[in-house]
């Protein structure tokens, strides 16, 4: 009843936004993030990034009828679907024009299903990964300027190749997150003629990983892949297999890499390689110029960023702040053709929009926008060399 | 067909690390199987008093690490294990003069001291994890290898690598010495006679003149030792977790239970046969069949019988199997 009320009372809502048209004082952008849970510490900057955006556009007064953006927090608890709903669903009560947000995959689906679709709100996540969420019928609500695991996949087998990798042997920590990167990594490297010896899953904190190597090493391959996460089980698998010697190379997709690594396997590790999600150059380089109050080249930050930005450009382009009529933008804001737009050059961005020219919005990671509306992701190819973590080539 | 590289195969994956395990649940479970064959108790808190005795030593060790003082190629923490005994001596006198001495005086019933035993395991958990915390901890230092893999290809040629770790040796060398030492204590001193009569007839015992509180004195100091030791062992060999110690319970207590408990043969007997199974059962025996199989018969599949993710599950098989159709054991032990 609770939940009919709160939808009837934003249909309303929705629907004077929608007759305010272009000419409203004042834009919403709601923030959702896990402000508690699992990513609690990454989410601080990552709605800080968003907020900046934000500010960055009240500022310069170039929106729409010089109208000013406030930000809306509200938490996920990254694995609380019932709490992100909620939240959700308090933001469009208060009547918020698009959400940036969620953050983790499984949150993002929830407040997607049941709040955004159902509501006709815009979303544009800057961290849910999840291969899953590119197949879900969004009604072209959904946006992420996150690449999803799924490219991470294509990139890896890309590496694999160029390095003359014919077999590789997988495993992954069991849960979603390795679950859905291991199939991705299957999937891609047999789609270009690898072979994949094995597939396993590892647990999480467990002591010994000397069983989980052995049948691995029976199965055999050229190298083996660990997608897991750099301080549990895929440590241990490394540190296993060393011991074994079973395998002196590994593959090290983007939950592996960290300077931790390196430090803990020790020399043993060099030669070993893989890749995360990140950019490096222009775009990131004058994002950190912007602020030095926070982190802005935290993980997923950047993203977050852009996902502000690219809600204010569409709805500039659209002249409207209703979901309906600026969501059909957001891919072409971010994507060629037009003038290239960093960090910090928001303002410009507005100003050349408003004169009924092009942008292509780069921002602090480089979006590219393809296929249902997700970043075609940058990655940073690492190589270890001698106990450091090395970008060899950007992919 | 290849059988040397079988062999080697065999010996990396399953052989060495079996013996090492094995090792190391025999030592846990002398230590529970003493316990129970002498304070009539099945001492739940023996996973966390390995992991007490195994924290104590590391703390010692990082000291002597900050003293610079090492141990050559072996590991300091051969040196903290005394101090670590003695620590891990110090907190079950301690318990038992607070706890189990009055439960002994009231005599009751072996259930009551199980309860009272898990008991003691919560809390000696939580004193682990606030003195250390709950995280990994790293104390190894020292040589890491014996025999290194690649060393062993280059050396002899073979397409199979040989892996000995040197912790892998420490422990077997260890588990041998300990155990010759406390067998040659039951049967040959004047105390461990007296904690053997104890065991088997308490009254008789106590009406020749043997002093109870002394043989329950020795056992916990015993039971200190060999549970501090095949805890550092362990955290050595796999690397130090409060949880994982708590984990090992089941496998320990399953080591006992098959060998019979009370009988301190039957535990090393038992500590080998679950190492054994849980390692055998869960090793994907391809690429040994491919060696020792002729070509055409050589398998497609893994040929592995479990899924690594049941280890745990091959213990609590064997216990129910063995707890079925031959409940004390196979070294003939008291009835559970």
């Amino acid at each position: 009843m609770k939940n009919l009320l709160m939808a009837t009372a934003a249909t309303a809502l929705m629907a004077g936004a929608a007759f305010a048209g272009g000419h409203a004082k004042e834009v919403k952008l709601g923030v959702m993030v896990g402000f508690t849970g699992p990513i609690e510490s990454l989410a601080e900057p990552i709605a800080k990034a968003a907020e900046l955006a934000m500010a960055e556009v009240t500022a310069s007064g170039m929106l729409l009828d010089s109208a000013t953006v406030t930000p809306l927090r509200a938490d996920t608890g990254c694995i609380d679907n019932g709490a992100a709903t909620s939240g959700a669903e308090r933001l469009i009560a208060e009547g918020v024009n698009g959400i940036v947000g969620g953050d983790c995959s499984g949150v993002t689906g929830a407040i997607l299903q049941n709040v955004a679709i159902p509501n006709g709100m815009v979303m544009i996540s800057p961290s849910a990964t999840s291969p899953g969420l590119s197949t879900v019928d969004d009604k072209d609500l959904f946006f992420r300027t996150a690449p999803s695991d799924a490219r991470e996949g294509q990139v890896m087998a890309e590496v694999l190749q160029d390095r003359g990798i014919d077999s590789i042997a997988l495993t992954y920590t069991n849960n979603d997150y390795g679950k859905g990167l291991a199939d991705a990594i299957k999937n891609s490297f047999e789609a270009v003629g690898g072979t994949v010896t094995i597939v396993t899953s590892h647990e999480d904190g467990k002591g010994d990983y000397s069983a989980e190597v052995g049948a691995l090493a029976s199965a055999g391959g050229d190298l083996l892949v660990v997608a897991g996460y750099l301080d549990q089980g895929g440590l241990g698998i490394i540190q296993a297999a060393l011991d074994a010697g079973a395998w002196d190379t590994f593959g090290l997709p983007g939950g592996m890499i960290g300077d931790s690594l390196p430090a803990n396997v020790g020399p043993d590790l060099n030669g070993s390689f893989g890749q995360i999600a990140g950019s490096e150059g222009d775009g990131l380089d004058k994002l950190k110029a912007l602020t030095t109050e926070f982190d802005i080249s935290s993980p997923y930050a950047p993203e977050a960023y852009d996902a502000a930005a690219l809600f204010m450009f569409a709805m500039q382009k659209a002249d409207s702040t209703d979901p309906a009529e600026y969501g059909q933008y957001i891919m072409e804001m971010a994507n060629a053709p037009g003038e290239l737009i960093y960090p910090g050059e928001l303002a410009k961005g507005l100003e050349i929009i408003k004169n009924g020219g092009d942008i292509d919005y780069v921002g602090g990671s480089a979006v590219e926008l393809i296929g249902p509306g997700e970043s075609a992701g940058t990655y940073r190819e690492i190589e270890v060399q001698d106990g450091q973590n090395v970008t060899v080539r950007m992919r | 067909m290849d059988f040397l590289n079988a062999f080697i195969a065999l010996s990396n994956f399953v052989l060495i690390p079996a013996i090492s395990y094995g090792s190391q649940l025999a030592l846990g479970a002398l230590g529970v199987t003493l316990i129970y064959g002498i304070l009539r108790f099945s001492n739940f808190a023996h996973g966390d008093t390995m992991a007490f005795g195994a924290m104590s030593t590391i703390l010692f060790t990082w000291l002597f690490q900050s003293w610079g003082i090492s141990f050559g190629v072996l590991p300091t923490a051969l040196l903290a294990l005394p101090f670590g005994i003695a620590c891990t001596i110090g907190l079950l006198l301690a318990t038992d003069r607070v706890v189990y001495r009055f439960y002994r005086a009231q005599k009751v019933k072996p259930v009551i001291l199980v309860i009272v035993a898990m008991g003691i395991m919560f809390i000696y958990n939580g004193l682990v994890r606030f003195i250390v915390g709950p995280g990994d901890q790293r104390f190894f230092d020292g040589a890491r290898f014996i025999i290194k893999a690649r060393d062993f290809k280059a050396a002899t040629g073979l397409s199979e690598g040989l892996s000995f770790k040197t912790t892998q040796g420490i422990t077997i060398v260890t588990a041998i010495i300990v155990v010759a030492a406390l067998f040659w204590f039951l049967n040959r001193t004047r105390t461990g006679k007296s904690m053997r009569a104890y065991s088997d007839n308490e009254d008789l015992a106590l009406l020749s003149g043997i002093n109870p509180e002394r043989v329950v004195l020795y056992t916990w100091m015993i039971v200190a030792g060999l549970a501090t030791i095949a805890g550092v062992l362990y955290g050595l060999d796999k690397g130090f977790k409060p949880f994982t110690y708590f984990q090992l319970l089941l496998p320990i207590f399953a080591s006992a239970i098959v060998g019979g408990l009370g009988n301190p043969l039957g535990a090393i007997a038992g500590g080998f046969v679950i190492a054994f199974s849980e390692v055998g059962i869960t090793y994907a025996w391809k690429k040994v069949a491919t060696y020792v199989l002729p070509e055409s018969m050589a398998p497609d599949s893994l040929l592995q019988l479990l899924s690594t993710d049941y280890k745990f599950a091959v213990s609590f098989v064997i216990l129910l199997i063995v707890l079925l159709f031959r409940p004390t054991g196979i070294f003939q032990g008291k009835a559970v």
